[in-house]
């Protein structure tokens, strides 16, 4: 939880919440109950939420807010859940997706 | 059946909510984030009455009266469509269908990205997302961080992040392409720098807004502004230089900064490396507004107010039966216009839901949103005024038709 800003000059001191217990890629990690789930992993110091379907390159959270899916998770098993809008529930179990196996077929040229 | 659905429990939403409650209309408002106030959530500045606007207590006021009246909410719910069916409206979430015979759309603004080379890894967001990491969930977005874009919003951000002791290594432009034109033109970025020179406690700004009312000093400003930068609030501000690069092997590590002449083109071989672990990304707003464009609205184009806007009436009418819009969907300005303009919305649906005797009250909300747009802290955009009446006058064009 080294990330987190306990003590804010005029927010004050940060709001006691309930802490919960969660998985991510099979490892286990405490966060706030309600909280984003992109917000819990950043705390814990986790930045990458997936690696890129075609070439496999990591990727964290963007726009934070909903707009952009670059932080799509799987979560309890559900595909494309973006870990910004997603509250922290105890015992969620997130998981990164990753390259596919086939590569996606890439059809510009028969459309040209 | 609903009286009355509200996309987005913003500011302008959660006003315009509270408004049909008082009136005593019945409201569902809809919201896919998981807390009420929108992007009003992450805002924190002083006012020049030496007042904090704190974002996050704003939206909770709001978001308890709204309760309070009987306002139904369902945060967490994202909506994916809207249709219009005999005289209402049907709106389409992951799990149900809602209708209503009044539905107003209050879903904000987005984040204009910016692609530099290397903004995939993680560890590079947008400016808006490390705000809602600091002030709202609390999270620092790293611990050096180095911001891509001089604007109104990345100035404010900025002092945020050094509010809750991140550092905030450096601010520059965006490398010049076709993307990023103006914003990566240093004379371009001096002007709109002008507007927000109030919030800044720095000589030079405050003295440059002074000097530079013309454009040949504007020129003679670029062209003499200091290769180290100024600072503002101890944050180094570079408009003599731009980010061509971020590196790192997983995650952000650093950015590649090179010099640029005052047209904006990179000085070849004065690239050098600046260590960070986080990367802001400030590529300015626009208004959300795909819903209005899936229902079919027509629509008009101004830069004044950040892009595309639903056409709209004074009123907060579009040109649909039934379909209404508030905030920032109608123009990028900030919280307390979006309230304003949340009432006048709240106000105009009670009129068309048949609540007698509410024109002395509407024309007085319209008045009040005026006055706080002449009143504006943060001002996105100097000709906002000028973009609202072409607007007004485009609304009252179309209708002679
Ligand atoms: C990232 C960001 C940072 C900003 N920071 C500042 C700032 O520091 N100072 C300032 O003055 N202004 C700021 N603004 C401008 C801000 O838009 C206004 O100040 C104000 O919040 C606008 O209010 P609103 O009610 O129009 O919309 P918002 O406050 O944006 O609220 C819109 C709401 O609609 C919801 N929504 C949108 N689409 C959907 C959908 N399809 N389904 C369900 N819900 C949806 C969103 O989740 C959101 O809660 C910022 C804007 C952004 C985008
Ligand atoms: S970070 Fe953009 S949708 Fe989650």
């Amino acid at each position: 939880m080294k990330q987190r800003i306990i003590d804010h000059p005029v927010l004050g001191k940060i709001e006691e919440r309930k802490l919960i217990t969660f998985r991510f890629n099979n490892k286990e990690y405490r966060g706030f109950e309600q909280e984003s789930i992109a917000a819990a992993l950043l705390a814990n110091g986790v930045r990458t939420l997936r690696h890129h379907e075609e070439n496999g390159t990591p990727r964290g959270i963007y726009c934070n807010i909903g707009h952009c899916y670059e932080c799509r998770v799987a979560v309890n098993g559900i595909q494309g859940v973006r870990a910004c809008l997603t509250p922290l529930q105890e015992g969620m179990v997130i998981e990164s997706g990753g390259r596919l196996p086939t590569t996606v077929r890439d059809w510009r040229s028969e459309d040209e | 059946m609903n009286k009355v659905i509200i996309i987005g429990a913003g500011p302008s939403g959660l006003e315009a909510a509270i408004t049909c409650r008082e009136q005593g209309l019945d409201v569902l408002v809809l919201d896919e984030y998981m807390i009420a106030g929108g992007r009003l959530l992450g805002q924190l500045y002083e006012q020049p009455d030496g007042t904090w606007w704190n974002g996050l207590e704003e939206s909770k006021i709001r978001y308890e009266k709204a309760l309070e009246l009987g306002t139904r909410f369902l945060l967490n719910t994202p909506v994916n469509n809207i249709v219009q069916t005999n005289e209402h409206w049907t709106v389409y979430t992951d799990t149900e269908s809602f209708t209503a015979k009044h539905l107003l759309l209050a879903t904000g603004a987005a984040e204009t990205p910016v692609p530099v080379p290397g903004w995939t890894l993680p560890g590079v967001m947008s400016v808006g997302a490390a705000q809602v990491m600091t002030n709202v969930h609390r999270v620092k977005p790293g611990n050096r961080g180095v911001i891509i874009g001089v604007n109104v919003l990345s100035t404010a951000i900025a002092m945020e992040l050094k509010l809750a002791g991140i550092e905030v290594v450096a601010m520059t432009l965006p490398v010049n392409s076709q993307v990023t034109n103006e914003s990566s033109q240093p004379k371009e970025v001096m002007n709109s720098l002008l507007h927000v020179s109030h919030m800044a406690p720095s000589k030079f700004i405050k003295l440059g807004s002074r000097l530079m009312k013309n454009d040949f000093m504007k020129n003679m400003g670029v062209t003499f502004f200091p290769k180290t930068g100024v600072k503002i609030w101890d944050i180094p501000i570079q408009l003599r230089k731009a980010v061509v690069e971020i590196y790192g092997d997983n995650e952000v590590q650093g950015v590649i900064v090179a010099t640029i002449d005052s047209k904006g083109d990179v000085v070849g071989g004065s690239e050098e490396k600046i260590k960070a672990d986080f990367v802001c990304i400030a590529g300015g707003l626009y208004p959300l507004a795909e819903l209005a464009a899936v229902a079919g609205c027509s629509f008009y184009y101004s830069e004044e107010l950040g892009g595309y806007v639903p056409l709209h009436s004074e009123r907060m009418e579009t040109n649909l039966d039934g379909l209404y819009v508030a905030g920032n969907i109608t123009g990028i300005e900030g919280a307390k216009v979006a309230i304003a303009q949340g009432k006048t919305a709240g106000l105009t649906i009670a009129h068309h839901a048949g609540i007698p005797g509410l024109e002395k009250d509407i024309q007085t909300s319209i008045e009040s949103i005026e006055r706080a747009r002449d009143k504006a802290y943060i001002q996105f955009h100097p000709g906002v005024k000028k973009g609202k009446e072409l607007l007004l006058a485009e609304w009252q064009n179309r209708l002679g038709e």
